[in-house]
């Protein structure tokens, strides 16, 4: 375990923690501000009321969010030097764009919690959905960044320097469109279910709760309408990825020789020294049908690379296959709750889906870091696909066992504060939703 | 050219994070230190004045570091292998106490709670300003060196000396002082309060005087380019303005004029700020690293530019509607 393994830790540490806090930071406005819409048209309070709850909660994920984001943007550097030498003027262009973006978000931010009664009904909703849209941009110029390492365009290599760089190619690079898709789509997705699986536990204790029925009916619309939408933009990430990175692809469906009518393989384990997966469940054709749409299409394996540069193919493999079997619960989950509701007009109820809500809250998280482990350990042993090496960019500062383990500990201890702080907020307050029709106070 | 702007719009950004990030560290600070029997009322009133606007106070910092590395790689790639140490640290400072404010906020309000969380905000409020002042110490003193771009001088140059140190005490005390005079005008319907913080802004400006003093003298060993940029022709006019500013705040918390005083403090802290980055002028890290032979190609800075141009374009109005909204009231 050397410093490499250390940097490359701390990186992925901080980055897991952080992308939770994201998520919800980015999709909760949305929440917000569409229940706010609700309650100007109707003028129920408890439209109102519900906003209201979930800003309060959005306050402490947002600022966990955005002072870990603001570490993030340090550590770059501190972590990975000769990368950001390199890539910076190249990648600066979207960061920029991030830096005011988020800008905007936490200004609007501040008006939208603090502000309930300094601003008029309107100005404040506005506010809210500038909160929602800016959250959006914010990740958009992100995963750009991001994408660019995935995909590097708009700049030539001369005498092992970058020249001839053009930002605005950089950051519209071949893997941007995909990418920020699937992310966007995968924050409201992992938002939905798990304020879903929340408003779903109440509900299971008292059925008639308005507020849990309002709030349940605003997340499940944006919950069934994401996740089917997610699974095609995966299908879509998984073609682009086949083109651009084919190892990584490879890694992924754990699939070592190149072939016509590849199989599928799900789960198994794959073994890199006789380049075959045992135990996997394999689907005939199926690979060649989900790169090419024919069962003839050629996908290239592992084994067209030097082995020096493959990515470590189990982890790959199991995460890709988790992201995409939570993804599928979801899916059918979504598409029961959509059928039950068609058919009986009213928000289904039913104790047994309200229980499975309850088991998929956590779901969409599992698939946004699985897949996040997915691209990025799927890229190595690049930090730029095929242009600098991981190993080649760290710091040449020892001992980062020391920041890896105390960024490790402060995190965790973030993370047990925040879900007991939430617990306490959701406890304290239920019986109070639930004794009284929520009253309008301001 | 090109990069001198954008060095300058950094300055700028960097001014702004001070003025308003600057004040809510001081405001941590005296959280801390609240004292007498109006305490819980102090820190009442710090919360109110800093909730709605800290998370885009610091934003400033990102927007710095961010201009850095697409700007200027080459330094931030320089600086963040040098000065490693204190900026980890200071990023810990950033973390723990942006969540301590927030949970402070949502924790029961049982008084040894709420303490629990004051103490790790307002430790944190000291020792993050403290390691960014180093931080700026550390890259004027001319200790660290590099050799093509290998930082030749390890890992505890510039940072840990007399003249850094002295540079994050002085940070420390000016934000405190900042602070503290914003204070006055935000209470201004709480005459008991508004005397509190009067008190402490003179205090803080007090002790802001020797340690003036202190780290212009040892700037002549720790900082020589620095100090010989301090002896540059237009040095006396800004240093008149500096020290102007500074004779008006206290003459005007003296004399109760909080508006006044607060615009001086304004003041005070740009021209400090000002005259810090004029006489490090052309350099980032002193001696080797320059705005000149740091920049990122034309092509990324000119489009830099136009970003920074378009962003101001929403980001300034969006900044005025938001104090407008959370600071403009309290002048009834």
């Amino acid at each position: 375990m050397n410093d490499l393994f250390f940097a490359r830790s701390q990186m992925g540490m901080s980055l897991a923690f952080h992308i939770l806090f994201a998520v919800i930071g980015m999709a909760m406005p949305l929440l917000m501000a569409v229940s706010e819409g609700c309650y100007l048209w109707t003028k129920k309070p408890v439209f109102l009321e519900l906003s209201k709850r979930w800003a309060a909660g959005t306050t402490i994920l947002f600022a966990v969010g955005a002072v870990s984001g603001t570490v993030l943007s340090f550590e770059l550097g501190l972590l990975w030097p000769k990368f950001m030498q390199y890539a910076g003027g190249i990648i600066g262009m979207p960061f920029s764009l991030e830096g005011f973006a988020f800008f905007t978000e936490a200004i609007f931010l501040g008006i939208y919690l603090y502000g309930w009664n300094r601003v008029s009904p309107l100005q404040h909703w506005l506010a809210g959905i500038v909160v929602a849209v800016s959250g959006v941009l914010s990740a958009l110029f992100v995963v750009l960044a991001n994408a660019w390492m995935n995909a590097p365009a708009g700049f030539d290599i001369v005498n092992g320097q970058p020249a001839n760089i053009n930002p605005i190619a950089a950051m519209l690079n071949p893997a941007s469109l995909h990418e920020t898709i699937h992310m966007v789509l995968a924050a409201y997705v992992a938002t939905a279910f798990l304020a879903a699986g929340i408003h779903a536990f109440f509900l299971l204790r008292d059925p008639q709760s308005v507020f849990h029925r309002a709030s349940c009916s605003i997340v499940l619309v944006v919950a069934c309408v994401s996740i089917p939408l997610q699974m095609l933009s995966g299908d879509f990430a998984a073609r682009e990825v086949a083109k651009l990175e084919p190892p990584k692809l490879a890694a992924m469906e754990a699939h070592y020789q190149t072939s016509r009518g590849a199989p599928l393989v799900v789960g198994g384990i794959p073994d890199d020294a006789t380049a075959t997966v045992n135990y996997g469940l394999q689907i005939p054709f199926g690979l060649s049908l989900l790169v090419g749409d024919n069962p003839e299409t050629k996908v290239v394996g592992l084994e067209d690379f030097p082995r020096d540069q493959w990515p470590n193919v189990r982890l790959v493999h199991w995460s890709f296959d988790i992201m995409v079997g939570t993804g599928s619960a979801m899916l059918a989950v979504a598409a029961l709750v959509a059928w039950i509701w068609w058919r009986t007009r009213r928000l289904p109820d039913n104790k047994w889906l309200l229980r499975g809500l309850v088991c998929c809250s956590p779901l969409g998280f599992i698939a946004v870091e699985t897949g996040w482990f997915v691209t990025e350990l799927g890229r190595q042993p690049w930090i730029i696909y095929g242009v600098m090496r991981t190993r080649d960019a760290v710091t040449p500062m020892p001992g980062l066992v020391v920041p890896f383990t105390t960024f490790t500990l402060v995190y965790l201890l973030l993370a047990v504060i925040v879900i007991f702080l939430l617990r306490r907020q959701f406890m304290e307050t239920r019986p109070k939703w639930i004794k009284r029709e929520p009253v309008l106070q301001h | 050219m090109l990069e001198t702007l954008i060095a300058a719009i950094m300055v700028a950004a960097l001014i702004v994070y001070a003025l308003m990030g600057g004040a809510d560290y001081g405001g941590g600070m005296w959280d801390l230190l609240a004292s007498g029997s109006r305490a819980k009322r102090q820190r009442q009133a710090i919360v109110e004045a800093i909730a709605p606007i800290w998370e885009a106070n610091h934003v400033w910092l990102i927007l710095v570091v961010v201009l850095l590395f697409s700007g200027f790689p080459r330094a931030f790639s320089a600086i963040m292998i040098a000065l490693h140490i204190p900026i980890t640290v200071m990023l810990i400072g950033i973390v723990l106490r942006g969540s301590a404010f927030v949970f402070r906020k949502y924790d029961s309000t049982e008084d040894a709670v709420q303490r629990r969380w004051s103490t790790i905000f307002g430790i944190a409020s000291f020792f993050t300003p403290f390691f960014q002042g180093l931080t700026l110490g550390a890259l004027t003193t001319g200790n660290i060196h590099l050799v093509g771009d290998q930082v030749t001088t390890g890992f505890f140059a510039g940072w840990f000396t007399p003249f850094a140190l002295t540079c994050g005490l002085f940070a420390l005390t000016l934000f405190a002082f900042l602070a503290a005079t914003y204070m006055t005008v935000a209470v201004q319907s709480q005459p008991d309060l508004q005397d509190d913080f009067r008190r402490r802004a003179i205090w803080a400006q007090t002790a802001l005087i020797p340690l003036a003093i202190i780290v212009f003298t040892t700037s002549k060993y720790g900082a020589p380019l620095m100090f010989h940029g301090l002896t540059n022709w237009w040095a006396p006019v800004l240093l008149g303005w500096t020290g102007l500013s500074a004779i008006v705040a206290a003459f005007a918390l003296w004399s109760r004029r909080f508006n006044l005083a607060r615009t001086a403090a304004v003041a005070q802290v740009a021209f400090i700020l000002l005259g810090w980055a004029l006489a490090q002028f052309p350099h980032l890290v002193t001696p080797d690293v320059t705005i000149q032979n740091a920049a990122a190609p034309e092509s990324t800075l000119r489009l830099l530019l136009l970003a920074l141009g378009a962003g101001a374009v929403i980001l300034l109005p969006s900044l005025f509607y938001l104090f407008r909204i959370f600071k403009g009231q309290e002048q009834r």
